[in-house]
């Protein structure tokens, strides 16, 4: 007998698969954000799975902080041309221009925190009732007990003791006015199903994510790549390194990891053999223990 | 990607299960033990709960402290909501709904169960079967959970006596004759020390079973869908708005049961038009057959008027298509049932209202006993009720097919899922 039975990837792709046309049916105005990392663009890959032959039928919307690494924007502008997407960019920039937010001072000044600012003001503007963000449950105690669809109250914040049962695969986005959701399509998947699904689908990713040599500050136990949005202190010095990154984000809160790996084969093993979490190379996590739960009360992704 | 195959990553399957117990069985201990066991416990994480066992005055580092998820938990020291965990090994990758056993929570319990290949019950070797473990079994058994895996806990405070275990085992199966369980395993460990848990134990040589790690990735799952009756729930269609693909109408969902194939006649509920398929695709690949839980996209050999919400069949196999039908509900909400209240309800892509006709019967969990004068379901209470809907449902029993056997229901004011609903 032959026995119908799907792997453990096909399981994931699935489901990831319902969560967004889900959310497509039951949401008014619903946007995909796009960071430019490798879940975004796994979710992305996965929205253009769910509607084929039709194009996304919804917005990517990227939140930029103006401190990305530039082949991030690169891979962005050529990926969104190729698949024919809609991508909306909204700045912190803009944000901190009109007044909205304020530029954090010292050597470990990030503007992390301030896309939630950002974020929700363009939710409001662009009247989006639900944002896919690719966040994972395995990446952060607070995020293991995210919902797929999780319910945002008017000012945006979510409130983990308030939180919608959700049975079976019966997803509740019901709200009010005002009201928003986020919705999570990579919930169950880990960072080691993320690169085996990439390496699977042949799918394209920023080469950041492979080896290559790079101006390094050593900071906190950290890798932090040079550039013009960090200042370097007396103490410290620049150096010549072979790092790839593991995550991408701000340029002022990602760190590399010190690595010769060029292929996904490799990225693989050394994902297989590594020793510490995905989000211990992310400063925005280390500023104290529940760092990830108080942003995401305030409405962080 | 063949280099991928080789290793066997492609091939691995995905189990889901959940656990049942309170802080007092050891239940955090034990899911802090399979990851630490079976090295899924990175650097960073072992640091940071050394550091604060050590804080805390602890002789031996905390494996439970792996599992507290947010802040109020880790103040008050207790789980309040389901958290979900994740493993790997080289057969299988484990998705656990981590749910607090206590009283209180009966409602993260059916949340973290509904879509459980198998539940883990603890039951501490020198209490046995307490109210909470019949309370667990039933639930597993209401959420019709494939698998039942009954681990004895803290065999090590009994001095590893198989006459302590075969006890408990016994206490068991008196309880279960009462129950609906398809398959159950007693296993004896100690989750503080290891026993049994990844490790064989050294200390129970009269034990000849298999570890929980073994258990787990071989568990014979791939029976548990349903395979037989072709249900495929509309989500969303297709309709690309390109020149090249004027006339395509895909309908998008997930299979429910059963297995769809190219040529298969089907009719569509409620319209009862009948079609044949034309083809299931997905991403432009053209897929032989399609089955649960896949997502994929159908077209028909003819123009057929379908919207999400309806179902497609196969046409001499269709589910019972009615508006009043008895529901097992578990009520999730402080604000109590009502009969004559009205409510929305959501059956797998469909949306509806309801109105509640009658209660039945309330169950007491911790006795198993139908209480037939006691019409007040709050929080937590689990009953019998009869339904009436706005519009045909179409459904199989929940026992038959967990898919299409199962609704929430939705207050229309909060907008929140105030029930869990199966079928009778």
């Amino acid at each position: 007998m032959i026995l119908y039975h799907l792997n453990h990837l096909r399981e994931l792709e699935a489901e990831a698969i319902y969560i967004i046309r889900e959310t497509a049916s039951q949401f008014e105005r619903p946007a995909m954000l796009f960071s430019g990392g490798k879940d975004s663009i796994v979710m992305t890959h996965l929205a253009r799975k769910a509607f084929y032959p039709a194009r996304i039928p919804f917005p990517l919307l990227h939140i930029d902080t103006g401190h990305n690494f530039p082949e991030t924007i690169e891979f962005r502008d050529k990926m969104v041309e190729e698949i024919g997407a809609n991508l909306i960019v909204r700045h912190v920039q803009d944000s901190i221009d009109s007044g909205r937010a304020k530029e954090e001072k010292g050597p470990n000044a990030s503007r992390n925190m301030l896309q939630t600012i950002t974020l929700l003001d363009a939710l409001e503007e662009l009247k989006i009732d639900a944002a896919m963000g690719g966040a994972r449950r395995d990446e952060e105690k607070a995020r293991a007990k995210e919902r797929f669809f999780s319910h945002r109250d008017e000012f945006g914040q979510w409130d983990p003791k308030n939180q919608r049962p959700e049975l079976w695969m019966l997803l509740n986005g019901r709200k009010h006015q005002g009201e928003h959701f986020r919705v999570f399509p990579l919930s169950n998947w880990t960072e080691m199903d993320v690169w085996m699904y990439i390496a699977m689908e042949k799918i394209d990713i920023p080469n950041i994510y492979f080896t290559h040599q790079r101006e390094i500050v050593k900071r906190d136990g950290m890798l932090l790549a040079n550039s013009e949005y960090i200042s370097i202190r007396t103490t410290e010095k620049v150096e010549m390194m072979t790092v790839r990154f593991r995550t991408i984000g701000d340029m002022t809160c990602t760190g590399a990891v010190l690595s010769p790996a060029n292929s996904l084969q490799q990225i693989i093993e050394e994902v297989a053999a590594s020793k510490t979490t995905e989000r211990g190379t992310r400063s925005d996590d280390k500023r104290s223990e529940t760092a990830m739960e108080d942003r995401k009360k305030a409405g962080y992704f | 990607m063949s280099d991928f195959s080789k290793d066997g990553y492609l091939n691995m399957e995905l189990l889901r299960f959940t656990t049942a117990g309170s802080v007092d069985d050891g239940k955090s201990t034990l899911i802090g033990r399979l990851l630490y066991d079976s090295k899924q416990i990175f650097e960073d994480q072992l640091e940071a709960i050394e550091q604060r066992s050590s804080q805390r005055g602890f002789e031996h580092v905390d494996l439970s402290l792996l599992t507290d998820g947010l802040k109020a938990e880790r103040e008050q020291g207790i789980t309040i909501d389901v958290a979900y965990r994740y493993f790997a090994t080289p057969k299988r990758k484990f998705i656990i709904a981590d749910t607090p056993g206590h009283i209180q929570y009966t409602r993260n319990m059916v949340t973290g169960a509904s879509t459980a290949n198998a539940a883990l019950i603890l039951v501490d070797a020198r209490k046995g079967v307490l109210e909470q473990t019949i309370r667990h079994s039933f639930i597993a058994s209401l959420l019709q959970i494939p698998h039942l895996i009954i681990c004895i806990n803290k065999m090590d405070l009994v001095n590893y006596e198989e006459a302590a275990f075969e006890k408990v085992v016994d206490e068991f199966k008196q309880l279960s004759s009462k129950l609906d369980i398809k398959d159950v395993s007693f296993l004896p460990i100690s989750a503080l020390l290891g026993d049994n848990v990844v490790d064989k134990s050294k200390n129970m040589s009269w034990y000849n079973g298999p570890t929980l790690m073994y258990l787990l990735e071989h568990l014979h799952i791939s029976s548990d869908e349903n395979h037989i009756d072709c249900r495929f729930p509309v989500q969303y269609v297709i309709r690309p708005q390109q020149t090249e693909y004027h006339d395509y109408r895909g309908y998008a969902g997930r299979v429910s049961s059963g297995i769809f194939k190219p040529g298969d006649k089907i009719k569509v509920l409620p319209s009862d038009e009948v079609a044949i398929v034309k083809t299931i695709e997905l991403f432009g690949d053209e897929i032989p057959e399609a089955y649960s839980p896949m997502s994929v996209t159908i077209t028909l050999d003819r123009d057929v008027d379908i919207s999400r919400g309806d179902m497609i069949v196969r046409e001499n196999n269709v589910p019972n298509a009615m508006q009043e039908f008895d529901v097992m509900v578990c009520w999730l909400n402080t604000t109590p049932l009502q009969v004559g209240g009205k409510y929305a309800i959501r059956h797998t892509t469909k949306d509806a209202r309801c109105i509640i006709k009658d209660i039945r019967y309330k169950v007491d969990i911790n006795t198993l006993h139908r209480n037939e004068e006691d019409k007040n379901i709050g929080m937590n209470d689990i009953a019998r009720i009869s339904i009436k809907t706005t519009v045909p449902i179409f459904f199989d029993s929940y026992r038959k097919n967990r898919h299409t056997g199962s609704i929430i229901i939705i207050d229309e004011a909060t907008n929140e899922t105030i029930g869990a609903g199966m079928i009778v």
